[in-house]
């Protein structure tokens, strides 16, 4: 019977050409709308490590002043040196890595290439298997190399091709600021969305992935600085430098991987205890005040997704609404203009649930189409989102499952538009009261 | 084959009432070919929309060879209409986009034939209404007598227990009407129970029966011979 009701609706697009065409891209342009938004949508509230988020925590104590104190007051952003040092030391969780941002002038040794600026990460060995990143060749350092100021460097793939065009570059050396590091792993192609691990550098939360990567200690010794931002909430002494372990300034992020619910209590109380410990040493002044959130926690506190794209996205919705609306009462007139007929196939022995689905599948058959022209017109919304200044830019593609999404939400919207037209159009009058009407 | 007990159609408004059928008791039986005649507005198109259970009566009952359809859900009376009925209209009611084959068709999809049943039953109802060779053609193509015969082969291609036909020649001339309504005493011939509203008395006097309603009182008027081979 559904067949059946299909070419029914095939015959009545035939019918009514002109208004079949006006439903299509009424529904049309109302998926096009709405898809491109959430696609956006999609891509930016995506999980960056699916799987894998939620047993990963971005660590947060409190080492400030008394001054502008009150219970429940956000520490800051990042920690000291010193304390994401401490708490790297203690391994209390089941994987730890500090880390800051930066850049570094890359030299060809070859000579047959200008030096030029790269993207850099200062972290530790655990940073690569936390964040599961791809290795195209060799590995990461070990923890001797964080222990013992290594030169040793890990390198992205864009890095490996422009210097070393494409080739296992693994054992051979780097200079990066004027000292030569060996190259121990070359990453693939990697880019979370968003970039999760640092949020402070240049506020990019969607750019790409740094293309060198250093031992943390290495780089602190080597005084490289960081790109990112710098948070001093007391006055430092004559003579220091920001970057200095005793500095009272937040710069470092630092994250923990705590496999199970447990884990994660257990490492609350040590922060705890961290913090209660070095208030009776002096260095804290406040309460304990810790914070121990969830990748996807972390990201929805930082408002990683821009406010204008939680605006598009109603905009879309509502115009999507309004679409439906339209094509609900196109639907109507459509229907009840075939009232006779209705009548007649009443008379004849069609139920009234055998005539609400025969408009049900018109009203989804017009809701296909318009998924159809939708595809087109996201595709079109797509491209132009790729043509704004923005840094997700480049991310926003239509995977497969919006795909999918494109024509689940055309025909449900289509049938949901579709429901009391077909309703009122099998509640139509028998044909002879129509008759002798 | 159709009894109804004093049967009232009672149509409400907000502010209205009107009695469109009133005690009305009526016995069709098996094999008749009953004429229902009346002035406009007295009951007529009722007494049809009841017998052939696209309405239920405000109160009184109804059977349908032998069953109570007096409670029945609309998708059981539905269903039972679909068997049972085969209705014939004043303006034929043919679907436009539709040809004859594919309108023929439609009471018999409704009841879920398999493919090959249907395409039996269409070529056979098509040729004995004499239009075995215009299966493909759309309504517009066919006179109205044409476009009537089509509607009739239609109404009998579920090969139903009783036929009721809506004014079958309010729309048609004088040559056409005689060549429906030899049609419809060909069917009677055959076996068919049918039950015809019509203006006409001199369409009316073909039948056996007639069924005279005014203000939605039935009365017998006229049987033409005695239905010896009509059982109950």
């Amino acid at each position: 019977m559904l067949a059946h009701h299909f070419e029914l609706a095939l015959i009545s697009f035939g019918r009514n050409k002109y208004l079949t065409a006006l439903m299509i891209v009424t529904i049309a342009l109302g998926i096009g709308a709405s898809m491109t938004a959430l696609t956006v949508f999609h891509v930016l509230s995506s999980d960056p490590l699916p799987g894998k988020s939620q047993s990963l925590f971005y660590v947060l104590v409190d080492p400030q002043t008394m001054e502008g104190y009150y219970n429940g007051i956000e520490p800051p952003a990042q920690l000291t040196r010193f304390d994401a040092e401490e708490l790297y030391r203690a391994k209390r969780a089941d994987h730890q890595t500090m880390m800051y941002g930066g850049v570094v002038a890359v030299q060809s040794l070859s000579g047959k290439q200008n030096s030029f600026m790269a993207a850099a990460r200062f972290t530790t060995t655990d940073f690569f298997p936390m964040f599961e990143t791809p290795f195209l060749y060799g590995d990461y350092w070990g923890h001797d190399a964080d222990n013992e100021l290594k030169q040793v460097t890990v390198i992205g793939k864009s890095l490996n091709d422009r210097v070393f065009g494409g080739e296992n570059s693994v054992g051979r050396t780097l200079r990066l600021n004027g000292r030569d590091f060996t190259i121990v792993g070359v990453l693939n192609h990697w880019r979370p969305a968003p970039k999760f691990y640092d949020l402070f550098v240049g506020k990019r939360s969607f750019g790409e992935a740094e293309e060198v990567f250093l031992p943390f200690s290495t780089a602190a010794s080597l005084q490289l600085e960081t790109g990112g931002l710098i948070n001093c909430y007391d006055q430092t002494s004559p003579g220091m430098r920001l970057y200095d372990i005793t500095a009272p300034c937040v710069w470092v992020q630092f994250w923990a991987q705590l496999n199970t619910p447990e884990r994660m209590q257990e490492y609350r109380v040590f922060l705890e205890g961290y913090s209660t410990q070095q208030r009776a040493i002096g260095r804290f002044q406040r309460p304990p005040n810790i914070r121990l959130r969830t990748l996807r926690e972390y990201l929805d506190f930082n408002k990683v997704i821009p406010e204008n794209v939680h605006l598009q996205l109603w905009i879309a919705f509502a115009f999507l609404i309004v679409c439906l609306i339209n094509m609900g009462a196109l639907l109507l007139a459509t229907f009840l203009n075939r009232t006779s007929e209705i009548g007649t196939r009443r008379a004849l022995g069609a139920t009234r649930g055998e005539i609400f689905a025969q408009h049900l599948v018109e009203a989804a058959t017009i809701g296909f189409a318009g998924g159809v022209l939708g595809l087109g017109l996201t595709w079109l919304g797509l491209w132009v989102v790729r043509q704004q200044p923005v840094q997700y830019a480049d991310l926003v593609t239509l995977d497969g499952t919006m795909l999918l999404t494109v024509f689940v939400m055309a025909i449900a919207s289509a049938l949901i538009a579709g429901m009391l037209p077909a309703w009122r159009a099998c509640m139509a009058p028998s044909v002879l009261q129509i008759t002798t009407q | 084959m159709l009894r109804m007990e004093a049967v009232t159609k009672i149509y409400r408004t907000q502010h209205f009432e009107t009695h469109a059928v009133r005690s009305l008791n009526l016995h069709i039986r098996e094999g008749e070919f009953v004429a229902v005649t009346g002035p406009s507005g007295s009951g007529k198109t009722t007494l049809l929309s009841i017998a052939g259970l696209l309405e239920n009566c405000t109160s009184g009952s109804v059977e349908l060879d032998g069953e109570d359809v007096h409670n029945l859900s609309d998708y059981e009376r539905s269903k039972l209409r679909n068997r049972k009925i085969g209705f014939i209209f004043q303006t034929f009611n043919l679907i436009p986009d539709l040809d004859i084959y594919r309108n023929v068709e439609i009471p018999l999809r409704y009841r879920g034939l398999p493919r090959a049943e249907r395409k039996q039953r269409i070529e056979a109802s098509l040729i004995r209404v004499g239009l075995g060779s215009r299966m493909h053609h759309f309504p517009t193509e066919l006179s109205g007598g044409q476009q009537q015969r089509a509607a009739i082969a239609r109404a009998i291609s579920g090969s139903p227990r009783l036929l009721l036909a809506d004014e079958p020649t309010g729309n048609l001339d004088s040559e056409m009407t005689n060549g429906v309504m030899d049609l419809l005493a060909e069917l009677h011939a055959g076996g068919a129970t049918i039950i015809m509203v019509t203006h006409n008395n001199a369409l009316a006097a073909r039948a056996q029966r007639n069924v005279h309603i005014v203000d939605g009182n039935a009365t017998d008027r006229h049987v033409k011979e005695p239905l010896a081979n009509c059982s109950a």
